[in-house]
């Protein structure tokens, strides 16, 4: 999976937990989710256990951490699917 | 310095109705809303029947109530009744939802029995299984007790006393008497009070293994409530959730808010599971008490009350009850008020029963009848020993209706009693400053 192909995927993790929907349409790598989507802070575990499950992986704690912005979000699902290849 | 309080805006869930208008309907023409629950034949219950109101919870997300980020994992069905009720007598007080300031005037008092038990089966099941990763955030917010009153305050920006209460079947009449009190004492201007109830299999099944629930009337389901009847054999579990909001007359009258009544007083205490009280008997004398003490709060006579909206689950303490409002009224025979149980038509919904029970005791005084006690065509013959007959109306009765007494009295001995009235902007009797 290429980086823009897990962000376009990304979007759908990401739309149940926005009203943002402008926003959203226009993600990029630089796109932080409680700033700039406005996603509840307690909201961020909501979209971890979903890419766990969509994605079959697991996002240990400090994987967790860097998952602010859609950057890093994409770096740890890249890095964990990666892992099981 | 003492303020008036009033009933501005009123929000209903009932297994007869959801809505004030479908609810009005139903409650003037005695429709059931008590079915046949083929699970709870499939579970062995005893009772098979239920009122459950026909409520779809993503009716909140497409009408309006919340946004679909708070809809999406909202689970517990408690919450979604106590939302929709409260949020209804919002909107029917002539507010709008939505605020950028926190509305410091107004707080809200809504009670509940348990959360949710379904949700906490989802926390069993997930932690039982090692899959506690799996719950996320949603959790916690809708497994604590005061799921409801956060949910409610979070979407209206609530800002004075925001108190989940508690007290079983009196849970509803004690949050409006809360609300109520913190109006009157000058706390606040408004508070959104209320109560919900949803009876999953758990607690249902709790009730069913006391056998004290109906069970001989599982292929007549409307026929299953019976307040008051010589073949009631048990009450009737049911679903919901009612709200009022509360306002200081003034700040009510500056904004030009349509009034619907007032409440002119009220009481809650316990009999302290003495003298003929246990945790799951009225002490007669902590009842009489009571009614007393609302009676005497809201300044009236025991001959002003024109309609008894009685707790009357349908078990043998209804006559005990019957006994106790003669006793505090003083009044019996021909001479007793008018007296109904809306039970008969939706079943006990336990800590909802208050807040419900109170909506259809305003919309009589709004309308100007009395709804009818239904199913009531074999009553106990020992009532006539005490009133009349003609007291407890089997169809609907046109009647001008100024002053009510609902009352309901709950598990661990607990009672609560509220006095409304019609509003007389004309009465200074209760313009204590």
């Amino acid at each position: 999976m290429t980086r823009q192909e897990i962000l376009t995927e990304l979007k759908k993790v990401l739309s149940p937990y926005t009203l943002e929907k402008d926003a959203l349409a226009n993600i990029d790598e630089s796109t932080n989710l409680i700033t700039d989507l406005k996603i509840n802070s307690a909201n961020l575990v909501d979209i971890i256990i979903d890419a766990e499950s969509k994605y079959n992986i697991e996002i240990d704690y400090d994987s967790a951490d860097k998952m602010v912005n859609v950057g890093g979000c994409i770096d740890v699902i890249e890095e964990k699917t990666n892992q099981q290849i | 310095m003492s303020r008036r309080v009033v009933v501005t805006g009123m929000g209903v869930v009932s297994p007869n109705g959801i809505g004030l208008s479908a609810f009005l309907d139903a409650i003037q023409n005695g429709v059931s809303g008590i079915k046949f629950m083929p699970l709870y034949e499939e579970l062995k219950f005893s009772c098979q029947v239920a009122g459950k109101p026909d409520f779809v919870l993503e009716d909140l997300k497409t009408k309006n109530y919340i946004s679909e980020v708070t809809y999406h994992g909202l689970k517990g069905t408690n919450i979604g009744y106590g939302l929709m009720a409260a949020l209804d007598a919002w909107a029917d007080a002539g507010n709008a939802y939505d605020t950028d300031e926190t509305r410091w005037e107004t707080g809200c008092i809504f009670g509940n029995s348990v959360s949710d038990t379904e949700a906490m089966k989802n926390v069993i099941t997930r932690v039982d299984n090692k899959e506690v990763k799996k719950l996320g955030s949603r959790v916690v917010e809708q497994a604590m007790n005061s799921g409801v009153t956060s949910y409610v305050s979070g979407r209206l920006g609530l800002g004075n006393k925001v108190i989940t209460n508690s007290a079983a079947c009196a849970t509803g009449t004690q949050a409006i008497l809360m609300g109520y009190e913190t109006i009157k004492d000058g706390y606040a201007k408004r508070m959104l009070v209320g109560s919900s109830e949803y009876v999953d299999t758990y607690v249902f099944g709790s009730f069913d293994s006391m056998r004290v629930l109906s069970r001989k009337f599982n292929d007549q389901p409307e026929k299953a409530s019976r307040p008051m009847s010589v073949t009631a054999g048990g009450f009737v579990p049911g679903s919901g959730s009612a709200a009022l909001v509360l306002e200081d007359l003034e700040f009510a009258l500056a904004r030009g808010a349509r009034i619907y009544a007032e409440v002119l007083g009220g009481s809650s205490n316990s009999g302290g599971q003495r003298t003929g009280g246990s945790m799951t008997a009225a002490n007669p004398q902590g009842v009489i008490r009571c009614i007393k003490e609302a009676i005497d709060g809201a300044k009236i006579s025991p001959s002003d009350i024109d309609l008894i909206s009685g707790h009357l689950t349908a078990t043998n303490a209804d006559m005990q009850e019957i006994q106790n409002w003669c006793q505090v009224l003083g009044r019996s025979g021909a001479d007793f008020p008018v007296m109904n149980s809306l039970k008969s038509m939706i079943g006990h919904c336990l800590s909802a029963a208050g807040s419900i029970e109170s909506v259809a005791s305003i919309l009589q005084i709004v309308h100007g009848f009395v709804h009818p006690n239904i199913n009531l065509d074999d009553p106990n013959p020992q009532i006539k020993d005490y009133i009349s007959m003609d007291c407890l109306p089997t169809a609907m009765l046109k009647k001008d209706i100024n002053i009510v007494a609902k009352a309901n009295f709950g598990f661990g001995d607990v009672n609560s009693c509220l006095i409304f009235s019609k509003f007389n902007p004309n009465d200074t009797t209760r313009n204590f400053n």
